[in-house]
């Protein structure tokens, strides 16, 4: 359990869990050997945070975080000092034209870019729209190939808004990016988002009456590993899939899991086979199958699936993991974390065969992002 | 006669926007329209991320955002063309929700 919190700022080489919930952004840090957490909060009380990013591209950490007040909107919030200090609501505005009929709900999520290109950013927002950075995140604009795609008057929002949750820069060709959303599903460009098309081939759309149109699907997470730069694997709403081809089509990998249905996924970082779900019964009771807390892993890239359950909840856990809370330190053997929607955090130091809970009573939990303090 | 050059109003803003305007409670405005979107639109132009705060970028107001003119809310007032008076207060508060 995490010790009184001290507000001090991790050290570098320190793990650092970032956890988003509905109510405010809490900070857990650790040494590497990750047995006991430190915690520092809350960052933006009162506000939800869906998004948050810890970005080391520049030989600093530099911490991200879209607090949004349920009366105010959402901001976009920059940290040099680990969270000691915040920029001011009034920069880094995020603000669709006002010629796009839209405005901004929600950032859902931040995405430093490459490591090449410290300057380079995007977020994913509600209503679905990538914004992008050319300048370390001081200004913001859509890309515009994508806010005026013209699939957009079908896209509709699913339970939890029409959000863009997953962004995905292709590891090597900087022409490719892949975008998820809900509903819409995942659509990808190939010249450098000009143009946007559907690449959901194979994917289910268990709520139409075409089960397999060409967009529309209500995708929850898409996951991937740079150093298979043409695998990806998906959680849907209903189905489970691998794709080999950079989302050319996509393979139901759902092989002995006891449920399909689920939201955050994460790839092990250091091995491109190894990927990590927490499936929930179902989208009408969308808790964890029989109670039970279960991890579940494969490290054949989704031939077969393996509960864990080492230090989780195994009785009368009817636990609820979002898509944006299941995520990966960077370390060999790999940190794990997970954050419920009844405000508990857990992780693992030794690529999820164990669990040890880090706290309990937090708001509801809606993101956990982690990493290695620079 | 009240014209635009001789109104006074005075916009008072909750404590969540304070941080936007150094610590001020309130702003003064001198010489806008008689309406409350003239208002705002000169509030705009001194104090464009409390507007952005209060607006969404369709030039609504936030819908959990609550706007009163000497009392009244404007939504039962004509809304942004809800009548501003020669030395109104307007208040902006928020809504009794967000949980």
């Amino acid at each position: 359990m995490p010790e009184t919190p001290s507000g001090s700022p991790a050290r570098p080489g320190d793990v650092l869990i970032m956890v988003g919930t509905m109510k405010g952004a809490f900070f857990f840090t650790a040494d590497p050997d990750r047995s006991t957490w430190r915690m520092d909060g809350p960052h933006f009380p009162g506000e939800e945070v869906y998004a948050l990013a810890l970005d080391t591209r520049s030989g600093s950490s530099v911490l991200w975080a879209a607090p949004g007040s349920p009366f105010f909107g959402t901001t976009l919030r920059r940290s040099d000092d680990l969270g000691a200090s915040w920029s001011g609501k009034d920069e880094r505005p995020v603000r669709f034209p006002e010629s796009s009929g839209l405005s901004l709900e929600r950032i859902w999520q931040i995405r430093p870019g490459p490591a090449d290109e410290p300057q380079r950013m995007w977020l994913g927002v509600e209503p679905t729209c990538l914004f992008e950075s050319a300048d370390g995140g001081e200004s913001w604009a859509p890309v515009e190939g994508f806010l005026e795609h013209e699939h957009r008057e079908f896209w509709t929002p699913g339970n939890g808004g029409l959000c863009m949750h997953t962004i995905i820069p292709h590891a090597t060709d900087r022409e490719r990016m892949l975008v998820a959303f809900s509903t819409g599903g995942v659509y990808g460009t190939d010249d450098g988002g000009a143009t946007w098309s559907p690449r959901n081939n194979g994917v289910r759309a268990e709520f139409l009456p075409d089960k397999h149109p060409e967009f529309g699907q209500c995708v929850h997470k898409v996951a991937y590993h740079p150093e298979h730069p043409e695998r990806l694997f998906l959680q849907n709403h209903w189905g489970l899939y691998r794709s080999d081809d950079w989302a050319g089509s996509w393979e139901d990998v759902a092989n002995g899991v006891p449920s399909d249905f689920g939201f955050g996924m994460a790839v092990h970082p250091h091995d491109p086979d190894t990927v990590y779900i927490v499936p929930l019964e179902s989208d009408g009771f969308r808790c964890t199958p029989e109670a039970k807390l279960r991890v579940y892993r494969t490290r054949d890239a989704g031939a077969s699936w393996e509960p864990m359950t080492q230090g989780l909840p195994q009785h009368d856990a009817y636990e609820t993991v979002l898509r944006d809370a299941l995520d990966v330190d960077s370390l060999n053997p790999a940190g794990v974390y997970f954050g419920t929607r009844s405000g508990k955090v857990f992780a693992s130091s030794d690529d999820g065969d164990s669990w040890t809970p880090v706290i309990e009573g937090l708001p509801p939990v809606v993101c956990v992002k982690a990493g290695v303090v620079a | 006669m009240t014209t635009a050059s001789t109104r006074v109003v005075t916009v008072v803003l909750p404590g969540q926007l304070r941080e936007l305007t150094g610590g001020e409670a309130q702003i003064v405005i001198e010489g806008a329209g008689g309406t409350v979107a003239a208002l705002f639109l000169a509030l705009r132009e001194r104090h464009r991320s409390v507007y952005d705060r209060i607006f969404t970028e369709q030039g609504e107001v936030r819908p959990h955002v609550n706007v009163f003119v000497d009392g009244a809310d404007i939504r039962w007032a004509g809304g942004l063309e809800a009548t501003v008076g020669p030395s109104s207060e307007v208040l902006v508060l928020p809504a009794v929700s967000g949980g």
